[in-house]
């Protein structure tokens, strides 16, 4: 069966200035595919220059990758046309960080949903536009008589992001990027958002990719994690496994330094060697030895290629050598649905 | 350690903003007590007058804002009765405050250094060049940079370098007590581990009082001695930081600790109901009693004080107001 969405060994490389030469890799050979029939959130994570955002932006279709090929049911989705090029745009949709920044200041909440509708054709009179908007934002716990009618600044934080969603939800997309969803607003409402991001899955069978830094959200929604650092996946899984036990010392990092609310549950002791000052410099081996407490030789000379470290685990790292290899295309295997 | 002497009282702080909608109540008389060496979390909602309250406490309330009355004693010396040039003085000597996104209100065109030096001149004009420039090196080492990062421009640091250069600014004059306003919500998980380990060693060098400010309970639960939860400009429950983890008393509390995600509560933590208030209609009494899931009569019309239990911990709820055990049953309020 085609996949909903396949990367094949997408490559994305920036470069600075008109004549230096200077490149960064911020995606680097990656592939992954999220299936049609099998509604899942997977979780990317990882810290700022990780590529995770880059990676939105290759699925979404605004920039282009270097290498490689992104594939929307089949067909890449850079020689998408027409109607077929239509159809992607209704059925990928986003969710984006900033609540603040996505309003038009002018329009209402009602032009703002009205206005997919109309350009979509979702509705053949204004009373199912209305029942389809009300729908939507039932969909994601608000009541419509409070946000209808009203402007952006009328609304809280909280209010707009599900006016986001229940905006994407409106067009009934099969895949939603939702890249830092709940970074900006308030902790107590972080649950209700992501609470519609669920709902939104199990009961319209929407795939959701969840773009975040915050590994505590993405164990309550997901059921999968690729672990980014500089644009290489270091680690993959299942999210329980993951999390709970991750295998791959940058991931162990990154959990260590979560800081969970339970006070009982201190914050990690392993030290944190400084980030590097990066200039650019090409970069032979594993992206993480410079910061690894357990480096070694044959770090610094190629990269390691991800092991699996569990049937629903992979980590690209040499201290599990003695594991089977897994090959890079194959990395949607370790990822449960 | 137990200091017998608060280092910091603030006393019956109010503040208001005057807008065309009218008048918000942004902090209502509150009162807080911190000892040196303390380190009190201040959480809440956004809007609900934490950062109004660490910018009254310096006195820089801008219009429409004003504050309307209440003392802050930083050991016998009140704050609120200085003339401007004291106050002046005052503000990184006596109490630092470290601002939310501080990392971007560095002078870009400006070396490190020579926002340093600016500081340490206004307060010390007459101190030695090369007593600045060894202070400098001093307050850059105590947050673990580099002496050449002294030479540099907040362009040539990464957010978490920039953020630890505010806080050696924010101690380069020892000050006794310190607000750090979100100090790390820009920052990556990581970044922010080690910016919060360097800011709770330059504290405990200092022995300085410490305020946190912020919504994320995860690094309160990680970093203060004490929480103080705020609602709509008031102070809801002040307690020892695994009270209010393990046993929070105040509804509100109760329903914000409910809101986070643990390893334990997988899929069924939940947000808090309703909105928070609008700090120019407040809603009468308790001003949580309309999200309240245990609200009375009384609370709609009698606005609950912040009342010492027998534990010390204070709250202010009407299911607190009376003895609610005798004094032969166990000190735990979980009866509920």
């Amino acid at each position: 069966m085609t996949p909903l969405l396949e990367f094949r060994n997408v490559t994305k490389i920036y470069s600075k200035g008109l004549l230096s030469r200077a490149t960064t890799v911020a995606l680097d050979d990656v592939s992954l595919r999220i299936e049609d029939d099998q509604p899942t959130i997977m979780t990317v994570a990882g810290e700022s220059g990780s590529g995770k955002t880059t990676l939105a932006m290759l699925l979404l279709g605004f920039i282009s990758p270097t290498h490689g090929q992104i594939l929307y049911k089949g067909k890449d989705i850079a020689k998408l046309q027409g109607e077929e090029r239509l159809a992607f745009r209704r059925e990928v949709q986003a969710v984006f960080q900033d609540p603040f920044a996505v309003f038009n200041p002018f329009y209402t909440v009602d032009h703002l949903l009205s206005v997919p509708i109309e350009k979509f054709k979702l509705a053949r009179s204004k009373r199912e536009a209305r029942d389809k908007m009300e729908e939507a934002l039932n969909a994601v716990g608000l009541r419509p008589e409070d946000v209808l009618g009203r402007f952006p600044h009328q609304l809280s934080g909280g209010q707009r992001q599900r006016i986001n969603v229940a905006r994407a939800l409106l067009l009934k997309p099969r895949l939603l990027v939702a890249d830092e969803p709940v970074s900006m607003v308030d902790a107590s409402l972080r649950a209700t958002i992501l609470e519609s991001l669920r709902r939104m899955n199990r009961e319209y069978g929407v795939s959701i990719i969840y773009i975040t830094h915050d590994l505590t959200t993405a164990y309550h929604v997901a059921n999968s994690i690729i672990v980014l650092y500089r644009g290489s996946v270091m680690e993959a899984g299942d999210i329980d496994c993951v999390i709970r036990d991750p295998q791959h010392p940058y991931t162990k990092l990154l959990i260590d330094s979560i800081p969970w609310p339970d006070v009982n549950r201190r914050w990690g002791q392993t030290e944190i060697k400084a980030r590097e000052q990066d200039h650019g410099s090409v970069e032979t081996g594993c992206k993480f030895a410079s910061r690894c407490p357990f480096v070694m030789e044959a770090c610094r000379k190629a990269p390691p290629p991800l092991y699996q470290v569990a049937a629903q685990q992979a980590a690209a790292c040499y201290l599990y050598e003695k594991q089977p290899v897994l090959a890079r295309e194959q990395l949607s295997q370790v990822l449960p649905v | 350690m137990t200091p017998t002497k608060p280092v910091l009282r603030v006393i019956d702080l109010q503040v208001s903003y005057y807008t065309e909608a009218g008048r918000a109540l942004a902090l209502d008389r509150v009162s807080l007590e911190l000892y040196p060496g303390e380190k009190l979390g201040m959480v809440g909602e956004s809007g609900c007058g934490k950062s109004t309250m660490a910018l009254a406490m310096m006195r820089m309330i801008k219009p429409p804002g004003r504050i309307e009355g209440g003392q802050v004693f930083i050991d016998d010396v009140d704050l609120m009765t200085l003339p401007e040039a004291k106050m002046r003085k005052a503000r990184l000597s006596l109490i630092s405050y470290i601002p939310q996104g501080a990392m971007n209100s560095l002078n870009p065109v400006l070396r490190i250094e020579a926002q340093m030096r600016d500081a340490i001149k206004e307060h010390l004009p007459t101190m030695r060049d090369a007593e600045v420039q060894a202070r400098i090196y001093e307050a850059l080492e105590s947050v673990e940079l580099r002496r050449e990062v002294a030479r540099m421009y907040p362009h040539e640091l990464s957010g978490g370098m920039k953020q630890r250069v505010c806080i050696a600014i924010g101690i380069l004059l020892g000050p006794k007590v310190i607000i750090a306003d979100e100090p790390t919500s820009a920052l990556d998980v990581v970044t922010q581990r080690q910016v919060m380990e360097t800011l709770d060693r330059v504290q405990k060098q200092l022995g300085a009082a410490m305020i946190l400010i912020g919504h994320d309970m995860g690094l309160m639960a990680q970093f203060v001695d004490k929480v103080a939860v705020m609602y709509a400009g008031k102070f809801t429950e002040i307690s020892p930081v695994r009270d209010i983890f393990t046993n929070p008393l105040h509804p509100y509390a109760r329903a914000l600790i409910e809101s986070l995600p643990t390893l334990n509560n997988k899929g069924v933590f939940k947000g808090i109901p309703g909105l928070a208030p609008s700090l120019i209609n407040r809603p009468s009494g308790c001003a949580f009693h309309p999200r309240c899931s245990e609200a009375m009569e009384i609370c709609r019309t009698v606005t609950p004080a912040l009342i010492e239990q027998r534990d010390g911990r204070r709250v202010a709820c009407h299911l607190y107001d009376q003895p609610i055990r005798r004094a032969d049953e166990p000190a735990i309020v979980a009866s509920r």
